[in-house]
């Protein structure tokens, strides 16, 4: 066995302390029963009942859950098109000035997407609503999705989607019969990153909100100006464990095939004959 | 009743299923190939042969459809096939990574074609079952590609390509995969299905003991042009050039100055002070013309004592021996410096070999053993 020195250990220790201090901060004062927020008195799940019976945040959950299926399931379709021509389309005129283009919403500041966003749909007459943050989340996080499919389509066997058209698909027909339901894990992954983009941002969102659109995110924000209350606490903590049960189940599912996968292959080429 | 040799080739009467008219291919100012006329008839066996990047892969895949000539014309059973899409060709080709979809059992990769016609159903089972038959995979069609082993895969690939009875089928380096004991055994395996489907082949292959096994005929290319079209043995025996003569098998060249002698015989003067070599040619070369011996080293026989009656007579020594377990390959230098190849077949288990390193020795052959070459 390896030997741990010191270093490591202060290393892993300060790393991890840095990640996860303040949410295991935030998820034990959730269940303090005092009103203030700082100071321990007890334990108690008072505050979950009471965030159960808050309409107004309940009505911004059902709002962010509506915008962040909408606009991710957008953003998957045209970040997958987008990548798809990038990757497949060979050359043509502007294609590296295109795909350059596609990746700037990554790097530009979120205040500046959520200003230019705001005078578009001012200047075409859109009102504000729950579409504007679908159109506004769609916008910023298909770029993440196409960044996701596109290194998936570099690694695809092309010969793949030639045998479906040498079998008689056409091209169409061989993107929705092969290539898509090969890349899917890539597309999955695209759509669950779009999603938890769209479940958490508050910069964009609060420039193209409108009145009866709020956000959960905008909610929890302008709560917090208000001071803050241990119902949020207990909101965040039951944000975070949905976020650790996805990730984790997530990880476990494609580790399981891939070694189920490896496991066939080694039995395949034992009983080869 | 006598059999009937396949060869449509020399029949003026046969219609051809493949014509290449002056087809050329070029990518940006690389021309893959150029200027080719061929034709490939039905029911052949037909390899296109030649080192990587002479352009065999891209004739490939513009009868397939993944390409279009640049210019010249293609037809396939006399119609023009350039600018027909692949899924509207009834041509298959069987891809050198086999492209089995991976998230597609045996049996829906075999069935993947036919579901793309208006077969129906039960026709579509019978016909997937007889594919499995006829490629021994009954027993697999459940499995998915990553569950079977790499010669498994190889026929799934093969079933998959010939189910839709396709005209005209290609193989692209269909068995580089494999091992070289199951290429060998899927070779001739390949071959029984070509004759019992009655369907056209033609294969692509940087291997020539491959092309030699299985073709009908076979194309050797290089730098885009084909440089000889012929069967096996006469690609084999007939060259028509030392590139060629080079490529396929073991050969040794002489380069000399050629004077007819009458009757189609030549003498070759190679080297000074040495009697010239004679060779019979049925192409003419006139007195002093540049001309290359080519003698394959079995034709050469390699004895102790000077032969009686040869017609073609040097002696050397003996530099190395390269022992092959059915074959032994003597290299002899001659006194000019030339090393000559001459093969012999190990008739007799080794217990005393008569002839060893430094050794001097005769070697010989026969007028008609090789062929002159003028380039």
């Amino acid at each position: 066995m390896r030997r741990t020195s010191w270093f490591n250990v202060t290393s892993l220790t300060l790393g991890f302390a840095f990640l996860y201090l303040p949410m295991v901060l935030l998820v034990i004062y959730s269940f303090n029963s005092s009103k203030l927020v700082t100071v321990w008195a007890g334990f108690s799940t008072k505050w979950y009942g009471e965030l159960v019976q808050n309409d107004a945040f309940l009505d911004a959950a059902m709002v962010t859950l509506k915008v962040a299926v909408a606009s991710s399931t957008l953003a998957t379709i045209l970040g997958t098109m987008a990548a798809y021509v990038l990757v497949r389309g060979g050359r043509f005129l502007g294609r590296t000035l295109f795909s350059g283009m596609i990746y700037a919403p990554l790097v530009m500041p979120e205040v500046i997407t959520g200003l230019s966003l705001l005078l578009l749909f001012i200047g075409i007459g859109l009102d504000r609503g729950v579409l504007t943050i679908v159109l506004a989340h769609t916008t910023f996080s298909m770029c993440y999705v196409s960044v996701v499919v596109s290194s998936r389509l570099v690694s695809f066997d092309r010969s793949l989607e030639e045998a479906a058209l040498d079998l008689g698909c056409s091209p169409f027909d061989a993107f929705r019969l092969v290539t898509l339901p090969i890349i899917a894990p890539a597309v999955i992954s695209g759509w669950l990153l779009a999603f938890t983009l769209s479940l958490d941002d508050l910069v964009i969102a609060s420039f193209t909100t409108g009145p009866s659109s709020t956000t959960l995110p905008i909610k929890i924000w302008s709560a917090v100006r208000l001071g803050v209350s241990p119902e949020i606490n207990a909101l965040s903590t039951l944000m975070i464990g949905i976020v650790t049960v996805g990730v984790i189940s997530a990880s476990l599912i494609s580790k399981r095939n891939a070694v189920k996968a490896q496991q066939d292959m080694q039995a395949a080429e034992r009983g080869a004959t | 009743m006598s059999q009937k040799i396949f060869a449509p080739w020399d029949d003026p009467n046969e219609k051809p299923l493949i014509r290449f008219e002056n087809v050329t291919k070029k990518f940006g100012d690389f021309t893959a190939i150029d200027d080719l006329t061929l034709n490939i008839y039905e029911k052949e066996f037909f390899a296109l042969l030649g080192p990587s990047g002479c352009g065999k892969t891209t004739m490939m895949r513009m009868l397939a459809g993944f390409e279009n000539p640049t210019s010249g014309k293609m037809e396939l059973a006399g119609k023009n096939i350039a600018g027909i899409p692949p899924n509207k060709r009834a041509v298959n080709m069987m891809f050198q990574s086999y492209a089995l979809f991976p998230h597609l059992s045996v049996w829906e990769n075999i069935a993947f074609g036919l579901k793309r016609g208006d077969m129906d159903k039960r026709s579509i089972a019978a016909r997937v079952e007889e594919m499995l038959k006829l490629t021994r995979l009954t027993k697999f069609a459940g499995r998915k590609p990553h569950q079977i082993s790499g010669g498994q895969r190889q026929r799934v690939a093969l079933a998959r390509s010939l189910a839709k009875a396709p005209k005209l089928l290609l193989l692209d380096e269909p068995l580089g995969a494999l091992d070289k004991k199951l290429r060998q055994d899927t070779q001739f395996e390949l071959m029984d299905i070509q004759e019992g489907t009655g369907t056209t082949f033609v294969i692509v292959t940087h291997d020539q003991e491959e092309a030699m096994t299985v073709a009908s005929r076979v194309a050797v290319m290089d730098e885009g042009r084909i440089i000889q079209v012929a069967t096996p043995d006469g690609i084999y025996e007939a060259p028509n050039s030392v590139y060629v003569a080079d490529f396929i098998g073991d050969v040794n060249i002489i380069e000399g100055t050629a004077k007819p002698t009458g009757d189609g015989v030549y003498s070759l003067a190679w080297a000074e002070n040495e009697a010239p070599f004679m060779a019979t040619s049925d192409v003419p070369f006139s007195d002093g013309q540049k001309a290359h011996l080519a003698i394959r080293p079995e034709k050469i026989s390699i004895t102790t004592e000077k032969p009686e009656d040869a017609k073609n007579a040097v002696q050397g020594s003996v530099l190395d021996i390269a022992y092959l377990g059915n074959l032994s390959t003597y290299h002899v230098q001659l006194t000019g410096g030339q090393i000559i190849k001459a093969q012999t077949a190990n008739t007799r288990r080794l217990s005393r070999r008569s002839i060893t390193w430094e050794d001097k020795v005769w070697i010989s052959w026969s007028a008609t053993a090789g062929v002159l070459l003028e380039q």
